[in-house]
């Protein structure tokens, strides 16, 4: 199952086994099975795009991963541990980010204050009952975040006035805070202009070379440029791995899904 | 309550002087120089008590406005800390009362409310909603009623008297002036210290769990801390106002704790307004008036005076239901309906509380 990757040099760096290693994962609800039987691995610094048909369980695999939901079965490693058993907010703590297809953002909160809330969470002044001095450690780190992705014009504005767009854009800062080692994109790219798509392009190109990533992307033209290597769901499990070109020719895929199907 | 302290000041640092609005120094005024024109009724009575009650609403509002968590055990922490006061500290019944000195008394009493409202939250933040008002609400009848039946340590139905503030630096603080002053040097205290939480690491984080916890842990929050965290420090507010409602009426009972205190305690925080920590103080002062006066007002209208609990009652309904954020969310109301551009019908520039 291992995927021969483009860039060797990126995907060795990191000896510690594989960034992520699922094995027999299943999720139920109730008699659906949104997810069965999954096992992949992903190397530290590889970049993984899943493709696949609405409901066919990407997003439930993102969340078996991050722990927002519990696996109903199989274990799933993450850099060597076994995480299966761990709550959410253990598996972030360990370098483990997300992004959510439908933005979950605190609304009623600024821009900044939700990057800053990113940022504190992974740091060790969670508990911290002191306001932030000046040149606090965290502020900064969220100060540049949020201009990394374009919004400082609206750092001190409210979410819930942001545009759609900008809100796609905090998602991304968020799951960027503090030292990421591997994130998960649901959807990113949905319901972007032509421009702020380029810019998140930029962005996922521009990442540390031992970030590591898996992105969910029904575009395949955006899911090929930032990837490289694909997985392909259906019906709750993979049914095809491969690099990118394969992937593309490949008669069954073409056939399924680039034919018929046009999302996004 | 959606959007408590919604502008983002709390990362930029001004010097704090400059940043206290300007009717902040005439409240302060009024508040110190009171005793000059107010007389030792009102003094102890009517400010007194509603600094007190405004401090224990005030546990409720930390819970309820920035955590999302709505408990009825408040006023039952605060009676334990004026019990532990009373058995650890003087009484008159020197069977049970220890005669410990304040220094070790008062600590430990608050130590001991603490300890009880971390307990309190383990248990209630399992629950959302409806159930935790139900959780915290059957703590808190079990405690009166344990307290009743207790005859060992809580002395049963009558509970504890002559509990009274230790007479520190020579002064009497039971003294109208004095206990004027030391209750609202702890109202001002536990204010300030809502308000500085709210916009530190902690506090931010409570607004984040109550708006979104799924998405909190998905940050690498540990939600149930947080919320239990929450439940012990509103304990040591609800324990500062429970010694001190101890001390003001020189005594402790299970009644004084009992289910209707512990609803007069929501009913204040909400008819105040659960957006800001001032709210409690605004609701204590109305319910302590309300307590004070009606019952007088209505006799002379020749109505029976019990008809006041009826008069609070329908208050409260008519606040839940005109202006679920308290009296705070009708004078926002009013200011913003006030600034709005007659002719556009857009709002001038009332700014958030
Ligand atoms: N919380 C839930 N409770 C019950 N069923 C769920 C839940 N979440 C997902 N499902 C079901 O699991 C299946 C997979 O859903 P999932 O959201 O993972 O699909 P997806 O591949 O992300 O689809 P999309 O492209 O539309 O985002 C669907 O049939 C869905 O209805
Ligand atoms: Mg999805």
């Amino acid at each position: 199952m291992n995927v021969p990757v483009s860039n060797m040099t990126r995907i060795s760096g990191n000896g510690v086994g594989n960034a992520l290693e699922l094995r027999g994962v299943g999720k139920s609800f109730g008699a659906l099975a949104a997810l069965a039987d999954i096992n992949m691995v992903v190397k530290p610094g590889e970049r993984r795009a899943v493709l696949g048909s609405n409901g066919a369980g990407k997003t439930t695999l993102f969340n078996c991963i991050t722990g927002d939901f519990l696996a109903t079965a199989g274990t799933i490693r993450f850099f060597g541990e076994d995480i299966s058993a761990f709550p959410a907010y253990e598996r972030i703590r360990r370098g483990l980010r997300r992004t959510y297809q439908i933005s979950l953002l605190f609304t009623a909160l600024s821009v900044l204050d939700n990057v800053y809330l990113a940022c504190n969470g992974v740091s060790r002044g969670r508990f911290s009952f002191r306001r932030p001095q000046r040149n606090d450690a965290v502020t900064e780190s969220a100060e540049t975040l949020v201009n990394m992705v374009h919004l400082d014009s609206v750092r001190n504005t409210l979410v819930s006035d942001l545009s759609y767009g900008q809100q796609r854009q905090l998602e991304i800062a968020m799951a960027l805070s503090g030292a990421p080692r591997f994130i998960l994109f649901d959807e990113p790219a949905a319901g972007l202009s032509p421009a702020e798509r380029r810019e998140l392009i930029d962005i996922l190109t521009n990442l540390p070379g031992h970030v590591g990533y898996i992105i969910i992307e029904h575009d395949m033209d955006v899911a090929l440029r930032v990837s490289d290597s694909v997985t392909m769901m259906h019906n709750g499990r993979i049914f095809k791995e491969g690099k990118p070109a394969e992937i593309e020719d490949d008669p069954e895929v073409q056939a399924l899904y680039l034919g018929g199907e046009n999302h996004g | 309550m959606a959007s408590i302290d919604t502008h983002a000041d709390g990362l930029t640092s001004q010097s704090w002087v400059e940043r206290i609005p300007a009717h902040y120094y005439f409240i302060a005024i009024a508040l110190i120089s009171m005793p000059v024109f107010a007389g030792d009724f009102i003094l102890f009575q009517i400010f007194g008590w509603t600094f007190i009650l405004g401090v224990i609403s005030l546990s409720l509002m930390f819970l309820a406005g920035y955590g999302g968590m709505v408990s009825l055990a408040q006023m039952t922490i605060a009676g334990l800390a004026g019990y532990m006061v009373a058995i650890f500290g003087n009484s008159a019944i020197d069977t049970i009362s220890q005669g410990w000195p304040w220094y070790v008394a008062i600590p430990l009493a608050l130590l001991i409310a603490v300890l009880f409202g971390t307990i309190v939250g383990w248990l209630a933040v399992r629950t959302d909603g409806i159930y935790t008002i139900m959780i915290t609400l059957a703590i808190a009848s079990a405690f009166f009623y344990f307290t009743r039946q207790n005859y060992v340590i809580f002395n049963g139905y009558s509970g504890f008297n002559g509990v009274l503030p230790p007479q520190l630096f020579g002064i009497d603080w039971r003294h109208p002036v004095a206990f004027y002053y030391l209750t609202l040097f702890w109202a001002v205290a536990a204010y300030c210290s809502v308000v500085y939480i709210s916009r530190a690491p902690f506090g931010l984080a409570l607004q984040g769990v109550r708006d979104n916890a799924r998405r909190m842990a998905a940050l690498g929050y540990n939600v149930t801390a947080h919320r239990v965290a929450a439940y012990a420090f509103a304990a040591l507010l609800a324990g500062i106002g429970g010694i001190l409602l101890t001390w003001q009426s020189g005594q402790i009972s299970p009644g004084t704790a009992g289910i209707g205190p512990a609803i007069d305690i929501l009913v204040i925080a909400v008819i105040g307004g659960l957006r800001h920590p001032v709210g409690p103080f605004i609701g204590a002062f109305i319910y302590v008036l309300l307590k004070t006066f009606a019952v007088d007002v209505l006799l002379s209208l020749g109505l029976a005076g019990e008809r006041f609990q009826l008069l609070i009652g329908l208050g409260f309904l008519i606040i839940v239901f005109w202006s679920p954020d308290g009296l705070l969310g009708l004078w926002e109301r009013f200011r913003s309906s006030r600034s709005r551009d007659p002719l556009t019908g857009r709002n001038g520039g009332g700014r958030e509380l």
